[in-house]
């Protein structure tokens, strides 16, 4: 059982440092980004991203409270990446 | 071997493929040189390495002795939206022009996305704007 316990922090920290590494190289395309929907795509990939990490802190804790973090922000990234992309092509969000 | 070893082994097997799979989207993410190609990247992300995320989560707390499945819900709803925020950044980017505009489909047709409805076309001043369909 410790081997396990073991291999199971190491996976931890591996699932953090990745996520991690993943907010930093979108956020370089969300600053290189030449058209608008590179921008808009890597700010997708930083909500998603945003949540491995609240699923993964969840995890290290052993604790069941994130869960409702983690549909919030699912919830909250996907009304936003159509409401910019909705900006951009009408110039209006609800007409 | 007991449940919990094979339920942890399992776990912590499934956080390094979500990993690597969101290492490997966002790399692609950055590298390629396309907008159409940048986006199909990150979709693994959204997919694989989340589901694999929560799909390790459940185990855990199935190690830890409390079952939860309210994962499932959030993976559920990730897979029902990436394709629909994915189709609307294509429509962004065949609307900005920053790819190739699609060919014209076979039939006597228009693509849905490109097509022009009656009341918006801008008849008085350009006529010849719009071709005639034969």
């Amino acid at each position: 059982m410790t081997n396990a316990l073991g291999l199971m922090d190491i996976a931890v920290v591996v699932a953090f440092v990745t996520l991690a590494a993943g907010q930093l190289l979108s956020m370089v395309r969300l600053v290189l980004g030449p058209t608008p929907g590179d921008r808009i795509l890597a700010l997708d990939t930083m909500v998603i991203n945003a949540l491995g990490l609240v699923v993964v802190l969840g995890i290290h804790q052993g604790v069941q409270i994130y869960f409702e973090v983690s549909l919030l922000i699912a919830m909250l990234g996907f009304v936003s990446t159509v409401a910019l992309a909705r900006f951009i092509l009408r110039g209006d969000i609800i007409e | 071997m007991s449940a919990e070893m094979i339920t942890t082994y399992a776990a912590a097997l499934c956080l390094f493929v979500g990993s690597g799979f969101i290492l490997v989207g966002v790399i692609g993410l950055l590298k390629f040189n396309d907008p159409m190609t940048r986006l199909h990247a990150p979709t693994k992300v959204g997919t694989i390495g989340i589901g694999m995320l929560l799909l390790a989560s459940i185990l855990h707390s199935f190690s830890l002795g409390s079952s939860s499945m309210h994962e499932l819900l959030i993976m559920g709803f990730l897979f029902v939206t990436a394709p629909i925020s994915a189709n609307f950044i294509a429509k962004v980017s065949i609307h900005r022009k920053a790819c190739e505009t699609p060919p014209e489909p076979p039939r006597d047709d228009t693509w849905s996305t490109l097509n022009q409805p009656e009341g918006d076309a801008i008849a008085p001043e350009a006529p010849d704007a719009v071709p005639e369909k034969l």
